[in-house]
């Protein structure tokens, strides 16, 4: 069976555990999966035998929380920040706790935030939509007359913020996938093809780069080739069925698939268009990538095909031997992910992981490697592919070619060192 | 059918039919009066369009930047703790920290001046006047040694100025230069020899010691 052929399948098991793992002196009295922490050897569980209160008395009533929160014993699932990062929160990142969440959609009040000047708060009734520069004729725009558009459209895209792991060029230093992949969520986007708004305005043919402009006190601008912004880009008002979060750009953000999130300007207000790029701050002295000749890279607007194992990691540690589920999530900007190979040993072998859920171009995907885990240290990594053949590079390829002062664009193959007692690292191999 | 459903039908088929060809206006929103895209459209290029009228000193871009902007960048542009640097890093850029300044970094002049006006001072954006502007950018040029100091910075003479990093900068080269990161045929077996840990995230934890880590841009 070929590589490609085992995309989809299960695990082959043998390959990469057992046959490792039992083949160690030793390794066969690993100890047998531990089973309910509370459950007393040959004794009844009195979670079982006991009638518990949440059986005997009722519960909240359907007044008790008009907008749903998740559970109380969930509240340790939420975004993080790391406060030396920044000079200022209001300027500043949060990270999306990947490691706690399954599926391929984020939940939308968890999804990582990146400000410039803070999340400011915008009444709809207040916000407008300017279309200027080289059109026929500039317009005006109300929330309301957005929402008229014929063509309203319903999509799923990841979006990941250049630097997403910018911190790690260096050698391992965050400990948890919440930090080192962390910027990146992947919601549902209601809106309308900016193309729809572009008609409308009638771009004059010497039109070739259109700049969204954010509303907030940051005024976020970059210069979008006029190809991409007709061919996918969106200016949406909802994600996953509800109006976009304050802190994504409510009432309105532009969305612009598989680029970097720098340019899916939130609190959009106006839309330039014009015959040359702008070079504003955010696309020269930010998001430029600085090469190890000291020259720059500019325009990287793509996103890299990469992948992350999210379970286990150093949040999410390795609690019991035998059957567990290696869980993670894999995407490209250049389009589908097509598969998905893992390993335990640090590469040295590898198997396909197993694609689920829906798979879909410039959308998050979820893989899972089901395994059996004897209690022996593993290094574990995955390395995604996309429908255009591109690999997932090793940090080590990557900063062969790269240097290791780029900060943007860091998509490395990560490495997860799962120790004796489940405990997970992250770290760097040879 | 009915009369209703049938006009319904009629409406929605007139609204296909149209649609190819020239894209036919909904005729939503109204027309941008001059004076609102004035409002909004302060945009500046390379090139110098969106450029305002006006001019500002060196001298004057001293006296404005001690008052609002050096709380945070530092009297000399050097910088309070971990807000961004503005002046020197020439010949830091291939280093082990390159210091991204206007005057080691930024290609053009343009966008020192438009970030000013729209962004700054953080916290009281769009709160200088376009002269000011001029001058916090002939102030910030002078500093970083690329204009004298009795220079004025007016509209006129803008694009006179040339940024010295400008020629170092490449568009995304990433489909040639990296063309060996597509393979579709990676290894699956006995790839390598062996797989050491040669660093430990432990060693600088999501809490290290205050300001000891890396900058986010």
């Amino acid at each position: 069976m070929s590589n490609h052929e085992k995309k989809g399948g299960q695990v082959p098991q043998p390959d990469l555990s057992r046959r490792r793992f039992l083949g160690a002196a030793g390794a066969g009295a690993a100890v047998a999966a531990s089973g309910g922490v509370a459950f007393a050897q040959g004794k009844p569980d009195p979670l079982i035998t006991e009638i518990q209160d949440w059986n005997r008395y009722l519960g909240d009533s359907v007044a008790a929380h008009p907008y749903g929160k998740p559970s109380k014993f969930e509240a340790h699932v939420v975004r993080r920040d790391v406060e030396w990062l920044t000079a200022s929160r209001e300027s500043s990142i949060n990270f999306t706790p990947i490691h706690a969440l399954d599926g391929i959609i984020t939940p939308n009040g968890v999804c990582f935030e990146r400000h410039h000047g803070g999340a400011p708060e915008i009444d709809p009734s207040k916000h407008r939509l300017m279309i200027n520069g080289l059109v026929d004729k500039p317009l005006v725009f109300t929330m309301e007359d957005l929402k008229r558009f014929p063509g309203r459209t319903n999509k799923i895209f990841f979006l990941e913020c250049a630097a997403n792991g910018g911190m790690e060029w260096k050698g391992a230093q965050l400990n948890g996938c919440q930090f080192t992949h962390g910027m990146i969520h992947n919601v549902m986007y209601t809106g309308i093809p900016l193309k729809v708004l572009l008609d409308e305005a009638g771009v004059k043919t010497n039109g070739k780069w259109v700049m969204p402009e954010g509303a907030d006190s940051a005024a976020m601008t970059r210069s979008i080739p006029i190809e991409k912004a007709m061919k996918d880009c969106m200016v949406v008002w909802a994600m996953n069925g509800e109006a976009l979060r304050q802190e994504q750009g409510y009432p309105l953000r532009i969305v612009v698939p598989g680029w970097e999130g720098n340019m899916w300007v939130k609190w959009l207000r106006r839309l330039e268009v014009g015959d040359q790029p702008w070079h504003h701050r955010e696309e020269t002295s930010k998001y430029t990538d600085l090469l190890a000749d000291g020259r720059a890279r500019r325009f990287t607007w793509i996103m890299d095909a990469k992948s992350i194992v999210t379970n286990p990691s150093p949040q999410a540690p390795l609690k019991s031997k035998g059957p567990n589920v290696l869980s993670g999530l894999a995407w490209s900007g250049r389009g589908t992910i097509t598969r998905v190979d893992v390993t335990i040993d640090g590469g040295k072998n590898w198997v396909a992981a197993r694609l689920d859920g829906p798979v879909l171009p410039l959308s998050l995907t979820r893989f899972y490697a089901d395994i059996e885990w004897d209690g022996r240290e593993m290094l574990i990594q995955s390395r995604a592919m996309d429908d255009t053949g591109y690999l997932q590079p090793t940090k080590d390829e990557l900063r062969k070619v790269r240097g290791v002062n780029s900060i943007y664009h860091n998509n490395g193959i990560q490495t997860w060192l799962v120790r004796a007692n489940g405990e997970t690292e992250n770290v760097e191999i040879s | 059918m009915s009369k209703f459903r049938k006009v319904l039908a009629l409406a929605l088929f007139a609204g296909l039919a149209a649609s190819p060809a020239i894209a036919k206006k909904v005729g939503l929103g109204r027309e941008a009066l001059p004076e609102e895209v004035a409002a909004w459209d302060t945009d500046v290029r390379p090139d110098g369009a969106g450029l305002p009228p006006g001019k500002g000193s060196v001298k004057e871009g001293e006296a404005l930047f001690l008052e609002k902007c050096a709380s945070c960048h530092g009297e000399f542009g050097e910088a309070v703790g971990r807000w961004p640097v503005l002046v020197g890093g020439q010949g830091t850029l291939k280093g082990e920290s390159p210091e991204k300044t206007p005057g080691s970094y930024w290609p053009f002049a343009s966008t020192t001046f438009d970030y000013i006006k729209r962004a700054m001072p953080y916290g009281n954006a769009r709160s200088l006047s376009d002269d000011e502007v001029y001058a916090i950018t002939a102030f910030l040029l002078q500093m970083n040694g690329i204009v004298k100091d009795d220079f004025v910075l007016s509209k006129e003479n803008f694009t006179s100025v040339k940024m010295p990093n400008v020629g170092n900068f490449y568009d995304d080269d990433r489909e040639t230069t990296e063309k060996a990161f597509w393979n579709k045929n990676p290894c699956m077996k006995d790839c390598k020899k062996e797989a050491k840990v040669t660093g430990h995230a432990r060693v600088i934890d999501v809490t290290p010691e205050d300001g000891k880590g890396v900058k986010v841009e």
